[in-house]
């Protein structure tokens, strides 16, 4: 009967359970201020460029409408996107653009937060610190479901707001912003159960991410093909079928409201069977000897970063198939506007359409690897920080057998990942061309080109380990001046010297653009040489 | 220190010698001046409350840390220098055991031991049973305690020459600490040195040869639990007969008290110098002693003695 003797006196009712909440959620949101705002700004902007581009963008009869009809008849971009519901104002493609991929990313923002504010708290030891308090058994997942609820709801307002803004009808944004909210709260909702279930912040996070990517699964087969009630069993698709600014269903939002209150249910009911720190899925065992190959470095490193490698790895496999898949198709969606071909072209730095289309995505691969290298290279510094260094170091392993050990795996990792890329992207866009033979070796090659740009990144952030350990997260700095540069400098016309910074901005534009060899070897010494210097300093300096 | 109130044989030599080490983080001084000498075969009790600077001197002994000022040896070698061929013949056990989260506690001692080029396998069998280990769980699995358990498995496992062992029971429960200590006691048996930093003094009374007490960065005491306990006094305490006269002229006799007793006699309670305890007895004796007690000052008292121009300040303020 222990479940009983932890529960709060009966004296306190329900009351009781829930005793602390309002303390709680002032303090997470407090602990939240920079991430909530972050979030709830890339979303709102995500909501106003579209509504921008598409009301500026789409200004000649007949354009808006040509542009849907190549978005409904291009399965692939409907796999991604869904069906443009209304084909005749802007507002209405805007929705279409921001609606499903913007209810997913309210989703993992929901599913963040709660398991955040709650699994995680719990695992940390910090939950039992303030449940020893005046805090009721059921307040700390409440609190978590009212920061999620918090932040949707802020999120809905001012993208229905930004919407209306722009000139949309209010009964169309006013959908949106319901359909983006109760999205978020099925995943919130999601991962409260999840929470309950894993032991771990991680597997819980996983679990509800994989129901989130499973809706989204379901939504683009039941877009695509002829079942159709696919996608209404995905929270994705409840969101499109509120059907903003084309003939509104409200209806369709009493979907996600009673999932969300079985949901919260369920999880509440799981709380009450289970003990502070247990989850029900209680973590197996695992083996009681290490297997002969763990007994060097480099197979403690890869031992520490596989499960990181294969799922980012598996990201960069879908991602890469879908880019392949639209490839072909782009100039038919791009038809005649201009901006949006100017755009394209100056961030693709070419002429054609497909090729700028391909070395812009590219691009984009090439900076989401460099954020992996660069959490792979701040592994170091976790490790240092975490403790876990100085027992391996007052073995017989030297500091540097020790970290190239680990930055091999990383950097063997970039490689793994912008091949799979290459290959992703290369052969589905050979295959819906119809030219597998040429295509795939020109993407496979563009792919590994962009190599030599993210290990500089990696490279600088080796040299800040190694000179300034405490500051070394700046690694992120880094990556996020060459985001801005690459993104905002050719729309802001920057000078070349400033561009110039961003190692970026060196990579020949391929596939399409002049190749020349010389700018990836120099950017490869670059970065072996800042490597080198970290890894000296590092070398050098005190451990802790 | 000096090696003659203890003889050395000629083969003995000092697993660490470091003499005047200074580490300074921005304006705090860590280590100002610390010596420490551990003889090849005794265990070391490295004394000192929290923030005398044990973690810091180990650091620098595992090369960890580079000192400011001062040398160090050990087995031989320069800590910074020869960190890895050193470390071949040492084990270490953390203070903050901190393990990774998806391995389990027996592929951390098995790792930890391949790393450093052997375990034995029996005593790791042996150890695992001794401490009610669990090798099968998850490093985020096991509590406080049991992260020490594995980190002392894989140290106690291996073929060390030398063990420097950090803060290592302060998570152990009384049962757990007692094998602890059979644990260290067979080490000492095998011919190993241990450096054992502790602020447990009955544990560092019961198993140590030696200890160096540390404060605030400095070598405050150091040298055999007898030798420290000569320099300092003994509590008496004596029920007389008759009168024994006036003690408080005695040389070295301190916070005397003297009272009579219910019966006839009287009851004589002092500190004296250890060194002038017999003097003592001679002026008690003629008196008619019926019960004596003598209490040699524990590891607690020589502890405090030392700190309590630091305690002094803490309780005015």
């Amino acid at each position: 009967m222990t479940a009983v003797t932890l529960a709060p006196a009966p004296a306190a009712g329900e009351g009781g359970r829930l005793a602390g909440t309002g303390m709680l959620v002032k303090m997470w949101l407090r602990r939240d201020r920079i991430m909530l705002p972050a979030w709830i700004y890339a979303l709102t902007a995500l909501v106003s460029s579209s509504m921008y581009s598409f009301r500026t963008g789409y200004d000649e009869p007949g354009a808006l409408e040509k542009f849907a009809r190549g978005i409904n008849d291009n399965p692939s971009t409907k796999a991604m996107y869904g069906p443009v519901l209304n084909e005749h104002t802007a507002s209405g493609v805007a929705a279409w653009q921001t609606g499903a991929t913007g209810a997913a990313l309210v989703g993992l923002m929901c599913v963040l937060l709660v398991v955040r504010h709650s699994r995680a708290e719990e695992e940390t030891g910090r939950l039992e610190l303030v449940g020893a308090g005046v805090v009721g058994r059921r307040a700390p997942l409440t609190a978590a479901l009212l920061v999620a609820a918090t932040a949707a709801g802020t999120l809905a307002v001012l993208a229905t707001a930004v919407m209306i803004a722009f000139g949309a009808p209010a009964a169309g944004a006013v959908a949106f912003g319901l359909a983006w909210f109760g999205a978020g709260m099925v995943f919130a909702g999601v991962a409260a159960v999840t929470a309950q279930v894993a032991q771990t912040s991680r597997l819980a996070n996983g679990l509800a991410l994989a129901v989130l990517g499973t809706g989204f699964l379901l939504r683009g087969l039941g877009d695509v093909g002829s079942a159709h009630w696919l996608a209404w069993l995905s929270p994705i698709g409840w969101a499109q079928r509120v059907r903003p600014y084309a003939d509104e269903q409200w209806a369709a939002l009493a979907l996600p409201l009673v999932a969300f209150a079985l949901l919260a249910a369920a999880a509440y009911a799981l709380i009450e069977r289970r003990d502070l720190g247990a989850g029900i899925l209680a973590p197996g065992p695992g083996p009681s000897r290490a297997a002969p190959s763990l007994r060097t470095p480099l197979a403690l490193a890869w031992r520490l970063q596989r499960g990181s490698l294969v799922g980012w790895s598996a990201g960069f496999l879908v991602y890469g198939l879908a880019i392949g898949g639209i490839a072909d198709g782009v100039s038919d969606l791009v038809g005649d506007s201009d901006s949006t071909l100017k755009s394209l072209r100056e961030l693709g730095r070419q002429d054609d359409i497909v090729d700028a289309f391909l070395s812009t995505a590219m691009g984009l691969m090439a900076l989401l690897t460099a954020a992996y290298a660069v959490q792979g290279v701040l592994r170091l510094r976790a490790e240092e920080a975490g403790q876990r260094l100085e027992p391996v170091l007052a073995t017989g392993v030297g500091r540097l057998r020790w970290a190239v050990s680990q930055l091999a795996v990383t950097v063997a990792g970039t490689v793994v990942m912008l091949a799979l890329t290459g290959l992703a992207v290369g052969s589905a866009h050979g295959l819906r061309s119809g030219d597998l033979g040429g295509q795939l070796p020109r993407v496979f090659g563009a792919a590994l080109a962009q190599l030599p740009a993210v290990w500089v990144v990696a490279g600088v952030t080796v040299l800040l380990f190694g000179l300034l350990p405490r500051a070394a997260q700046a690694g992120w700095g880094v990556l996020a001046v060459c985001l801005m540069l690459g993104q905002m400098g050719p729309v802001l016309k920057l000078p070349q010297p400033v561009m110039d910074v961003s190692p970026f901005t060196h990579t020949p534009n391929v596939p399409g653009g002049t190749f020349s060899p010389l700018p990836l070897v120099s950017l490869t010494a670059v970065a072996l040489a800042a490597s080198a210097a970290g890894l000296l300093a590092f070398r050098r300096r005190d451990i802790g | 220190m000096t090696h003659a109130t203890t003889p050395t044989t000629a083969e003995a030599t000092d697993a660490i010698q470091a003499a005047g080490l200074v580490k300074t983080f921005g304006p705090t001084r860590a280590l100002d001046g610390l010596d420490l000498t551990v003889r090849t075969g005794e265990v070391h009790g490295f004394l000192g409350p929290n923030g005398a600077g044990k973690s810091t001197t180990i650091r620098v002994l595992l090369g960890l840390m580079r000192a400011d000022a001062g040398t160090a040896r050990l087995l031989g070698g320069d800590p910074w220098q020869d960190a890895t061929a050193l470390h071949r013949r040492l084990a270490y056990v953390p203070g903050d055991v901190t393990l990774w989260p998806n391995l389990t506690g027996g592929e951390v001692i098995d790792l930890l031991g391949r790393l450093r080029g052997g375990l034995d396998e029996d005593r790791r069998e042996l150890l695992l049973e001794r401490f009610e280990l669990d090798p099968k769980k998850k490093g985020r699995a096991y509590s406080k305690g049991n992260r020490q358990k594995v980190a002392l498995v894989a140290a106690f496992a291996s073929d060390a020459e030398l063990l420097i062992l950090d803060e290592p029971t302060s998570g152990l429960d009384p049962l757990m600490e007692e094998m602890f200590r059979t644990s260290v006691q067979e080490e000492r048996d095998a011919g190993r040195t241990v450096l054992l930093s502790s602020h447990i003094l009955s544990e560092v009374e019961a198993l140590c040869d030696r200890v160096t007490i540390i404060r605030r960065g400095r070598t405050a005491e150091t040298g055999t639990l007898d030798e420290l306990r000569h320099l300092t006094r003994t509590a008496v305490t004596a029920d007389l007969a008759g009168d024994p006269g006036d003690l408080a002229g005695l040389p070295g006799v301190q916070d005397l008290d003297v009272r009579p007793l219910e019966g006839p006699g009287v009851r004589v309670r002092c500190e004296v110098d250890t060194d002038r305890l017999g003097t003592l007895l001679e002026r008690l004796t003629p008196a008619g002693v019926r019960s004596l007690t003598s209490r040699p000052p524990t590891l607690e008292e020589l502890f405090l003695r030392h700190y309590q121009d630091d305690l002094a300040p803490a309780e005015a303020s």
